[in-house]
């Protein structure tokens, strides 16, 4: 999606390596967020007078043992942890770490961050405010499904070379055919499998115009989207309003519980107490990661995102590639579609309300790796779900403006604060032979 | 990217230009027309007995998508049942307004080799600043006005300044930082519209106090309301933008840097500079948007909402395609837009069963598809040549036609 | 294998690429195309390649037809190709490139990479034909000529008998040449064939059996590898070569660049130019030779304020270290990028713009806001017919020019201007003779009027036709500067970064002059040594500056002295 690259910028000569401004950012980076945490979450009114924490611990929308809340005094263990993270700072401004500890570091600091933001929101001097740790966790889990199966999509196309900004739209039909089909045949399951096929059509009419007639692949992507929109609102207000119950009426998803796995502690319930579909999806993470790096197919799929031209002189066919790549993408949005309308049993006007873009952002914050974006749609899940969670708590920082700690984030990563990003070297670019 | 753009707007000074615009608006609207017939139950049941009663379904179908289409020149162009005839003309210029500015905020980066997907995120800063000047500040008429289309430029560029400065600085894509840009916009919008420094107090829903009368677009004449001085400021906006692109110095920049950025620097262009520059061009219009949307007489409330970029800065971007990124064409794009959502809005109004505006978003969409594939449209048309040398019964003659076509194709592509 | 082409003709547009070409490859030899750029010989490949579909004509393998829709097809035909610019994923091992198309499956629906086995092969393949490579390592961490070296076992992991080598000399010093003809003699004794394009006549007639001449999308003929260097220039160009650019020696004035200690780090953050000192004088001009990534485009890039340096350049006393592109145009700096297309034209552009590029906004072009179009339009007719640009009138867009009118807009761009410096950077890439011979005048006349000109170029042969003096770059570091009638052996040497002491003796009062300064900056390197002598230091370094100069003046004196047969082989070379 390059517009085209222009020399980049100038790096400093003497003594200020790349390396070094970097790792100059992130210890700073992580000391401000410690300050943040000892000033804002640790030494503030919220948790003054020996207020406590209460977490809850118990999932009750789901059977499971239940699990006592976990109550404890919260300035002390914030400040712990604030100091924690500023000492996790300190040291990463002083030493140049190899790139696995860099990797704990930084984890090690979201994740204290994160415990002392929630410690602190569910912090009350009376004992009354509480937050469901496992609410949290499930609500992180449902938002994320679409996330990690539109990323998926594009991770998938993009790879081999074609950006995929339409996923939006594929999510967006995916989940209209769900509805539709599912609604005439009465089994939700074949409406799945027609959401499936809805994304796949959806990708095939993006790599048709962006292979074949060489449209300019983000603005194609904007403009399907907008034609998924389009068509999905006429046909919802003129079918689906109306005659509710023959077009849209779908009875949800329901869990499959994994005996054994569902009664660990806390997590049981969350994790493996879960419609199939967040299975699937973890499986397609893992299926996708195995295909990209180990098989025949990935080697030609990566090839073709890196150099059409080398792949096609050795015989790789990278046009059809292109297709069956884009088409698949198209397949994987379609499913996250088809999981928003069966999450709830209906579908609604531009029920993806931007997730499709959110998907896009997890492509690139994930490095265009599986793994990557079920790390970037989890993250952008769980303060998604934070948000909703703590919107009860009355806390002083408004949720609207908490939703947004995910985008911020990824603004940061886009320019290169956090590291980087490489795409595919020839992604958007289309392949003219000769 | 920059390549695909050099492509669509090398089409712009071609002879087939008009034609292919011509005939993808036709395919739009047929398919359009199709979309009417497949949402009717009763046309669609119609149709199951089509062969025992072609007739029905075939005049059904008609009535239905020349009812809904002819609702819709009603609504966009010219009523002759309507008191005031001419009064759909003005809808459509009004709804056209903002989707001139928003089209030139997209053509402008465009021809400087930046896609601006931000449009939303600059629209609803710009809205935000205009706002707050519209409601908080006294002062007379023509100032007040012009205080909140400053406040609204100030507003848009500062968003749109910043994706060029990501970009410029970091090189971080403009595209996904846009994206980022737009969702944190809504946050922010959606926040600010609770805190008691915008909320209104006398409502219980999300808006924010109305701007004060004093900072009102004034009507360009006393019989339609609607029409107002944001018009003008559209007619103006194309002038300034075709001078700048053609006649100025940093027209020539931005050209230079937006067909090949390399060579432009090594002529000593400053590209991060010059991207900046667009992008604060780009924010400035999109706030221009804003203002139309909060001072305009068009908006009833005079407030913001957290619906009030109303995918305007979406559209903008057909738009911008559609008018091939020339300030002119843009012009026409937008009204042409203008005229589909005055049309849709009529339609809908107008028909039982009630036919959604949606699908003016659909025909919206088709025709910018068609339009950016010139080759597809060519092939469509091709295709029924075929079609009705078959029917004839000399399918044989029609084979040769194509084949130079796609020998040709493949020339070009091989070029 | 037998491999004939039978009346291959290929047209883009109305331009005839190849018209009835027929050549056959026997088994077992080397053969040589030869043609100038732009001649059409890579089309021709392509089509064998599969790569493009001909118009007419017909691949012959082993007397019957073959038909070649994609590499796909050719490969299994038994032909191999390495691409001018390679044809490797970058972030790919050697190993995953070299299986890729072919790859070994462990089975299952999307085919498990075997990649022991795939190792294996490399390994076994690389040592059948004695070419080393690392499967593991990474081809973008891997030299020009290694990943050359891949690109040739790639082809032959795919059993090709027939090899087509794409102008495979371009990227390498005269050494790695050598050994790439060892390779190629190796594959020859092994039966295999090999097709060598190239445009260097030395080159063909030290490895080609057979030699086959290409021209203007035509055969013109064949000839023996013992045809001496006139035969086959006047063969490849189609008209008796004026092969001597007429300069006549010139005293140089006073001294107007002053490069000191510049060092210049690339995209990748590796120190590209190493510590470089040198002087430019006016009515001077001073080859910069060098294999292809030796620090020449960066050093350039860094003079013409592209790309940050440390260090100083000053151009009549006035820095250019650390000043912006636009800055030191604004100093009067005539540029001609290396690459026309990629930095020196804004293809949708019309020629009058692109004229202009880098200073429409001064006078007469342009003011603070407006330009003026007229004037631009007036400037864009009258340089048409001064530089005999070919195009139908200056409203034409460059990216619609041919390489050659391309390259004489942006050359007369930088020479419009009247420059107090000009920097050429491959002033004569990609075209054809005429437009050389012309571009190559231009230049010698700004030398004449007293400008100082810095020329880089990695045709050896054009260095020594347009130099007063030669400054060799390797790996970074000017490794000598020496006088133009030094021999391509030893400007080979140099270019390898032998040391001054390797070159010849005759160069060794330059060698001196060289060594000096380099190792005096490595003492300087070293720390303490000679730490207060900041002042000392600079003078040994102008004093060898000042040297060199002397002896570039004795060598113009020197240069007509040369034997003119000798001269005339190695410019007809380009």
């Amino acid at each position: 999606m390059a517009v085209a690259t222009i020399a980049a910028a100038p790096t400093a000569i003497a003594g200020g390596t790349e390396a070094d401004t970097r790792r100059y950012t992130a210890g700073a980076t992580q000391i401000i967020m410690g300050l943040v945490m000892l000033l804002g979450f640790g030494l503030g009114t919220r948790t003054a007078h020996g207020a406590s924490t209460t977490f809850g611990m118990t999932l009750v929308s789901k059977q499971g043992t239940h699990v006592p809340d976990w109550v404890f005094p919260a300035r002390p263990v914030i400040v712990a942890l604030a100091v924690a993270v500023v000492l996790l700072g300190a040291a990463r401004l002083a030493v140049q770490l190899p790139r696995r500890w860099r990797l704990i570091g930084t984890s090690v600091v979201l994740f204290c961050f994160t415990f002392a933001f929630m410690a602190w929101s569910a912090a009350d001097p009376k004992g009354g405010e509480r937050l469901i740790l496992p609410s949290v966790l499930d609500s992180m889990v449902i938002a994320a499904v679409p996330l990690v199966l539109g990323a998926l999509g594009g991770v998938v196309s993009e790879r081999s070379g074609v950006v995929n900004v339409a996923i939006e739209g594929q999510l967006l039909f995916g989940g209209f055919m769900t509805a539709l089909v599912g609604t005439a045949t009465h089994s939700l399951w074949i409406g799945v499998i027609a959401g499936v096929l809805a994304g796949a059509l959806m990708g095939l009419l993006l790599a048709v115009l962006a292979i074949r007639y060489l449209i300019e692949q983000v603005v194609l992507g904007v403009v399907l989207n907008l034609l998924a929109l389009g068509v999905t609102g006429f046909l919802f207000k003129s079918l689906m309003q109306t005659n509710q119950n023959s077009y849209n009426n779908l009875t949800p998803f329901t869990t499959v519980r994994i005996p054994g796995l569902a009664s660990i502690w806390v997590i049981g319930p969350v994790a493996f107490d879960q419609p199939l579909i967040v299975y699937i999806a973890v499986f397609l993470v893992v299926l996708v990661h195995l295909g990209l790096f180990h098989t025949r197919w990935g080697l030609r799929t990566r090839a073709v995102g890196e150099h059409p031209a080398a792949a096609d002189t050795v015989g790789v066919k990278v046009l059809r590639l292109r297709y069956r790549n884009v088409m698949l993408g198209g397949a994987f949005a379609g499913l996250g579609g088809a999981w928003l309308v069966g999450n709830v049993g209906n579908f609604t006007e531009n029920m993806t309300n931007g997730k499709g873009f959110i998907a896009l952002a997890a492509v690139i914050f994930g490095r265009w790796s599986p793994f990557g974006a079920l790390a970037a749609a989890a993250l952008f899940g769980f303060t998604d779900a934070l948000a909703s969670q703590t919107s009860s708590l009355q806390l002083p920082i408004p949720s609207d403006l908490l939703t947004t700690l995910p985008y911020v984030a990824t603004l940061f990563a886009v320019a290169g604060l956090i590291g980087r990003v490489r795409a595919p070297a020839a992604d958007g670019k289309p392949y003219i032979k000769g | 990217m920059s390549d695909r753009l050099k492509r669509i707007l090398a089409g712009i000074g071609s002879a087939n230009t008009v034609t292919v615009t011509v005939l993808a608006f036709v395919l739009s609207v047929v398919i359009g027309g199709v979309l009417m017939i497949l949402s009717d139950q009763h046309l669609l049941s119609e149709w199951g007995y089509f062969f025992q009663h072609p007739t029905d379904a075939l005049s059904g179908s008609w009535d239905k998508v020349a009812n809904g289409y002819t609702a819709m020149f009603h609504g966009a162009v010219y009523d002759p049942h309507a008191k005031q005839a001419l009064r759909p003309i003005e809808n459509t210029i009004v709804d056209a307004t903002p989707l001139v500015f928003a089209g030139l905020a997209v053509a402008l980066p465009f021809r400087a080799g930046l896609f601006n997907i931000g449009g939303q995120s600059q629209l609803i800063i710009g809205a935000v600043c205009a706002t707050w000047v519209g409601f908080s500040i006294s002062a007379p008429m023509p100032l007040h006005v012009l205080l909140v289309i400053i406040a609204g430029i100030i507003g848009g560029a500062l968003v749109g300044g910043l994706t060029g400065l990501l970009k410029a600085r970091f090189g971080a894509h403009e595209v996904i930082s846009s994206i980022m840009l737009n969702n944190i916009a809504l946050g922010v919008l959606a926040w600010l519209i609770k805190t008691k420094a915008f909320h209104d107090p006398n409502r219980q829903d999300a808006i924010s106090k109305p701007v004060k009368d004093t900072a009102l677009l004034p009507a360009i004449h006393g019989s339609s309301p609607e029409l107002n001085f944001s018009t003008v400021l559209a007619i103006l906006a194309v002038l300034l933008v075709w001078w700048v692109m053609s006649r100025s110095t940093l027209g020539f920049r931005l050209r230079a840097l937006g067909s090949n950025p390399d060579a432009a620097r090594t002529a000593g262009i400053s590209v991060s500079r010059n991207q900046v520059y667009a992008m604060l061009l780009a924010g400035a219009l999109m706030g221009l948007v804003a203002v139309t949307q909060i001072s305009g007489t068009l908006s009833a409330s005079h407030a913001m909402t957290t619906t009030l970029d109303n995918g305007i800065g979406f559209t903008g971007i057909t738009v911008a395609l559609l008018g091939r990124g020339k300030p002119v064409g843009v012009a026409l794009a937008a009204l042409l837009f203008g005229a589909l959502d005055a049309g849709g809005v009529a339609m809908e109004a107008a028909t039982t069963p009630t036919v959604p505006h949606d699908v003016v978003t659909v025909v919206q969409a088709v025709i910018v598809v068609f339009v950016a594939a010139p080759k597809l449209v060519q092939e469509i048309f091709r295709l029924r040549d075929v079609r009705r040398g078959e029917a004839s019964g000399s399918g044989t003659g029609a084979a040769p036609s194509v084949a130079p076509a796609t020998a040709v194709d493949s020339a070009a592509e091989a070029v | 294998m037998r491999l004939e082409l039978r009346g291959i003709t290929k047209t883009f547009g109305s331009v005839a690429a190849n018209s009835a070409i027929d050549l056959t490859v026997e088994p077992g030899e080397i053969h040589c195309l030869l043609g100038e750029n732009g001649a059409g010989k890579s089309t021709l490949m392509n089509i064998l390649y599969g790569l493009l579909t001909p118009d007419s004509g017909q691949i012959v393998v082993d007397g019957e037809t073959r038909e070649f829709t994609s590499p796909g097809d050719a490969i299994k035909a038994g032909i191999g190709m390495v691409h001018q610019h390679f044809m490797l994923v970058p972030v790919f091992t050697v190993a995953e490139n070299l299986v890729l198309g072919n790859e070994e499956s462990r089975g299952g629906p999307l085919g498990w990479l075997d990649r022991r086995k795939a190792k294996a092969d490399v390994k076994e393949v690389s040592a059948r034909y004695g070419l080393p490579v690392d499967p593991e390592a990474l081809v973008e961490d891997l030299p020009v000529g290694v990943q050359q070296r891949v690109e040739i076992v790639k082809a032959l992991m795919r059993d090709a008998e027939v090899l087509i080598l794409d102008e495979p000399t371009a990227v390498l010093t005269p050494q790695e040449t050598e050994e790439l003809f060892t390779v190629m003699r190796g594959l020859k004794a092994a039966g295999k064939s090999v097709v060598f394009i190239t445009h260097k006549l030395n080159e063909v007639r030290a490895i080609a059996d057979r030699i086959t001449v290409i021209r203007r999308g035509t055969v013109v003929g064949s000839a023996e590898p013992t045809a001496s260097a006139r035969e086959l220039a006047s063969l490849m160009v189609g008209r008796d070569v004026r092969l001597v650019v007429e300069k006549e020696p010139r005293e140089p004035g006073e001294v107007a660049l002053s490069v000191r200690d510049l060092k210049v780090t690339d995209d990748r953050g590796f120190l590209a130019v190493d510590d470089v000192s040198f002087d430019l004088h006016a009515g001077e001009v001073l080859g910069v030779a060098g294999v292809q990534g030796n620090g020449q485009t960066e050093l350039v890039e860094a003079l013409t304020g592209l790309r940050a340096a440390t260090g100083s350049a000053e151009l009549f006393g006035r820095q250019l270290v650390g000043a912006s592109p636009r800055a030191v145009l604004r100093q009067g700096l005539g540029h001609v990028p290396e690459d026309r297309q990629h930095d020196g034209l804004v293809p949708d552009f019309s020629i009058a713009e692109n004229l202009v590029l880098d200073q429409f906004d001064k006078k007469p072009f342009g003011g603070l806001l407006t330009l003026d179009l007229d004037a631009i339009a007036k400037n864009g007719a009258d340089r048409l017919a001064e530089f005999d640009i070919r195009a139908e009138s200056e409203r034409t867009p460059a990216g619609a020019l041919s390489g050659g009118n391309q390259q004489k807009v942006v050359v007369a761009r930088a020479l419009q201007r009247d420059p107090s410096l000009l920097i050429a950077s491959q002033p004569t890439r990609g075209v054809d003779v005429g437009a050389m011979e012309f571009i190559h005048k231009r230049i010698i006349e700004q030398r004449d009027a007293g400008k100082p000109v810095l020329i880089v170029s990695t045709e050896l042969d054009e260095i020594t036709a347009l130099s007063d003096r030669i400054a060799v770059m390797y790996r970074g570091k000017i490794v000598g500067i020496v006088p133009p009638d030094t021999s391509n052996e030893e400007l080979g040497l140099l270019m390898a970064g032998g040391s001054g002491d390797e070159a010849e003796a005759a160069a060794e009062t330059d060698a001196e002059a060289v060594a000096e300064p380099t190792s005096e900056t490595d003492a300087e390197a070293a720390g303490e040594i000679e730490a207060p002598a900041e002042p000392a230091a600079e003078t040994p370094a102008e004093a060898s500056t000042e040297k060199s100069a002397e002896e570039s003046a004795e060598a113009a004196a020197r240069a007509p002295e040369r034997e003119p047969a000798d001269q005339s082989s190695e410019s007809a070379d380009e």
